[in-house]
């Protein structure tokens, strides 16, 4: 399993390829929205590419309650713990 | 002949923008067109292993080189090249630095085919890893308005942005569109032109199994050679050219540079055959004569033609027709070429790259060579340059011509600034 700041890392990789964030700005308490300007459709591509990089299912009605990146990792971590 | 429509609004371009198989932007373009410099290449990606035809003419500066990575990713291969050859028009224009009304700049720009390679490899996508992996950007990437909305978004367009399509008469569309929105008083300055990015194994098989395109694998700089006996179909190219045109007016205000009277267009119809061009070329001669019309001028001052001549049996010598018929046998004084023998078929971006040349070929008065032709064909009665040539001082005026599958002829005349 990996550890949250594995999978923070991992996330902020994604993120940066997806959006041009750079890595260093994707922390715990940032919103994906109101502090790392992902739209929607760039949100769809980096769930996608989570889904991929950490073997993990990420169903479209749970992406809404992801607002920040901590949400995300923990939401990663659980599902890789079930 | 007086215009059908007294005191049209004199249209001018004054900014231009490329991104080519033979160059990245317009000024290295024009040298390498100038030069005889052709585009072609063989593909040797594993993908063209069984085409029949592996040759093309990609652009000669990846686009992914140029723009902003995050951006590039977002847009279909024809919409980085749109934005390529847009930004760069938008800046030689000056309006980059402010002095167009959002309100009163529009936007033009064709393509053939659309987004096929976005559409293309997200089918792939399906196929091999199912829905979920379908990008969430392929719609906004792949519908053929793509490229002039995208345009629109990074110059501030709020006139109206358009997407002519009429296959390879396409480019030149756009600016017959960009014409009407300027003279029907709907914007002042329009960004107008064309974009391809079909260089991938459906298309090309499709084209080749046409027999529209040349097999000629072994030598592919040889392949695009309009008039020539040998010719065999035409090379497939990609890329962009965009150019901003104005009322003259609103130029003139601003202290613009201008480089050319974009004098006006001849749009028609063949209603013959889905893909066969009419064989005495009556739609094309009909193109031209329309765009002379609107235009206010007649056959003797026209002393350049940048013909379509694709490089096809039939239709390079069906056009020089319709071109001899179309001036009324006035053709002594003008001096034709084709510089698809360099940059290969650029499809729904051919009449925007080929303005572009023909705008240049105005301003500088020289028509660059037709590579190639090496023996010409004997049913050819018009000057066609082999080299380059120069064009005279004073008061004169060029066409351009683009024809496309499904019977589309459109025509644009020049006039020298």
């Amino acid at each position: 399993m990996a550890s949250t700041e594995e999978i923070r890392s991992g996330l902020a990789d994604i993120v940066n390829d997806v959006a041009g964030i750079p890595a260093e700005d994707v922390q715990l308490d940032k919103s994906f929205t109101d502090d790392l300007d992902v739209d929607s459709l760039s949100m769809v591509e980096v769930v996608v590419a989570a889904e991929e990089h950490f073997g993990v299912k990420i169903p479209d009605d749970d992406v809404k309650n992801l607002k920040t990146v901590g949400d995300a990792v923990a939401y990663i971590e659980n599902a890789q713990n079930a | 002949m007086p215009s059908a429509l007294p005191a049209a609004t004199r249209v001018v371009v004054t900014g231009l923008g490329a991104t080519s198989p033979v160059g990245g932007d317009a000024t290295t373009t024009w040298s390498a067109l100038l030069a005889g410099t052709s585009g072609a290449h063989r593909l040797d990606d594993e993908w063209a292993t069984d085409l029949p035809a592996r040759i093309a003419a990609r652009v000669a500066v990846e686009p992914a080189e140029v723009l902003d990575r995050v951006k590039a990713r977002r847009l279909d291969r024809s919409g980085q090249f749109a934005l390529v050859a847009a930004l760069e028009a938008w800046s030689d224009s000056g309006l980059a630095d402010g002095g167009a009304d959002p309100e009163r700049l529009g936007v033009a720009i064709a393509s053939g085919i659309g987004g096929v390679t976005t559409l293309l490899n997200n089918y792939d996508k399906l196929l091999q890893k199912g829905p979920r992996l379908v990008s969430p950007l392929a719609i906004p990437m792949l519908m053929p308005n793509s490229p002039a909305a995208n345009v629109g978004l990074a110059v501030g367009a709020k006139a109206g942005v358009h997407t002519p399509v009429s296959a390879c008469a396409s480019g030149n569309e756009a600016i017959a569109h960009g014409i009407d929105m300027i003279r029907l008083g709907r914007a002042d300055v329009v960004v107008v032109g064309g974009t391809e990015a079909a260089i991938h194994p459906l298309p090309m098989a499709a084209f080749a199994n046409m027999q529209a395109l040349s097999r000629r694998n072994d030598d592919p700089e040889k392949a695009s050679r309009p008039w020539d006996v040998e010719r065999d179909g035409f090379l497939l190219g990609e890329g962009a050219a965009v150019l901003i045109i104005e009322s003259a007016e609103h130029a003139e205000a601003r202290g613009a540079t201008v480089y050319a009277e974009v004098a006006g267009a001849g749009i028609t119809a063949d209603s013959h055959d889905i893909a066969q061009p009419d064989p005495a070329g009556l739609g094309a001669t009909r193109a031209m004569k329309r765009a002379l019309e609107e235009s206010n001028l007649a056959p003797r001052d026209i002393f350049h033609i940048n013909a379509h001549a694709t490089s096809t049996p039939q239709g390079d010598v069906a056009e020089c027709l319709a071109i001899t018929n179309a001036l009324g046998g006035e053709t002594d004084h003008v001096v034709v070429t084709s510089t698809k023998s360099m940059t290969g078929h650029l499809l729904g971006a051919a009449g925007a790259l080929e303005s572009l040349a023909t705008v240049l070929a105005l301003k500088h008065r020289i028509v660059p060579p037709t590579i190639n032709l090496d023996a010409i064909d004997p049913a050819v009665k018009l000057d066609i340059a082999r080299e380059q040539r120069s064009l005279p001082d004073g008061d004169i005026a060029a066409l351009n011509n683009s024809f496309g599958f499904g019977g589309h002829n459109v025509a644009i005349a020049f006039r020298s600034a």
